[in-house]
């Protein structure tokens, strides 16, 4: 097994080749909360198609990859409010934001827009003030 | 074509997410732990997806339209409002409180925990409370919204 850093880096260029596909071959900029708040809003037919089938490929990945290798123990707090609060804030907050991680944190930041750069700077900072918060009162 | 490149796409990302670890809350939040036991793992991934995302933008630079179809996304012209900042900053505070964003969220549901359910809910549910105009931002007189 590689060490965690290589792992990370190659797991990074191939996220952003994925953006970098779905940019240069739809027009499309591989932002998941974009993409899937669009699914959910209305859109036209053939733009829909095209999010679910975006979304179907990020479902089946994981299928396809653990049907040949150990599946990983992942680590997720069991709080029933902390996962709805989570949750409904993520949602509220990606769509008011117009962007998450992929979206302004890879898409933008790559092509150095400034609403991006500015909205990676707010979410990484509120999201460690956040941890360091749960630290310290849990 | 469109159909298939959505799709190659969408496995190829969730492909990156899985081999990168960034499907495990606890290395997320391990990141974003800059006061504690901090974990760079995450910035790592980043910086490679930031690699390949900016050499496809210069293969873009000189083009108009997508190869099978549709514009080359344009540079944002809005400028930075209150609502990039305010909702940037809600979601960083989800994110940090769970460790899940919205990619890792959807691929991690084949692990079948309900904890990942149950926060996928919740999301949806955000989104559309915000997509519905159910969700508005108080009027502070903080600027243009």
């Amino acid at each position: 097994m590689n060490p965690d850093w290589i792992n990370a880096i190659i797991g990074g260029l191939m996220i952003g080749t994925a953006t970098g596909i779905l940019m240069l071959g739809n027009g499309r900029i591989a932002g998941i909360s974009g993409i899937l708040g669009g699914w959910i809003g209305s859109s036209k037919p053939s733009d829909w198609a095209e999010r679910a089938l975006f979304l179907i490929g990020l479902l089946a990945a994981p299928l396809v990859y653990y049907a040949s290798n150990s599946v990983p123990q992942i680590t997720v707090t069991n709080s029933f409010p902390l996962l709805v609060i989570g949750g409904l804030a993520v949602g509220i907050g990606t769509i008011m934001g117009s962007g998450c991680t992929s979206g302004h944190g890879i898409c933008g930041n790559s092509r150095l827009s400034k609403r991006s750069i500015v909205a990676t700077l707010t979410f990484m900072a509120t999201g460690g003030i956040t941890v360091a918060a749960l630290n310290y009162f849990a | 074509m469109r159909k298939i490149i959505a799709l190659a796409s969408g496995l190829l990302f969730s492909f990156g997410l899985i081999i990168s670890d960034m499907v495990n809350p606890a290395r997320v939040i391990a990141f974003l732990d800059v006061t504690g036991d901090w974990d760079p793992t995450l910035g790592f991934v980043m910086g490679g997806a930031i690699t390949t995302a900016s050499i496809a933008w210069i293969i873009a630079r000189p083009r108009k339209s997508a190869y099978f179809g549709g514009t080359i996304p344009p540079m944002p012209t809005q400028p930075v409002d209150r609502n990039l900042v305010t909702g940037s900053a809600i979601f960083g505070i989800g994110w940090g409180l769970v460790g899940i964003c919205p990619g890792p969220a959807i691929v991690a549901m084949s692990f079948g925990k309900w904890e990942v359910a149950v926060f996928i809910v919740a999301m949806m549910a955000g989104m559309a409370l915000y997509n519905f105009g159910w969700f508005k931002l108080p009027k502070l007189g903080l600027g243009p919204a």
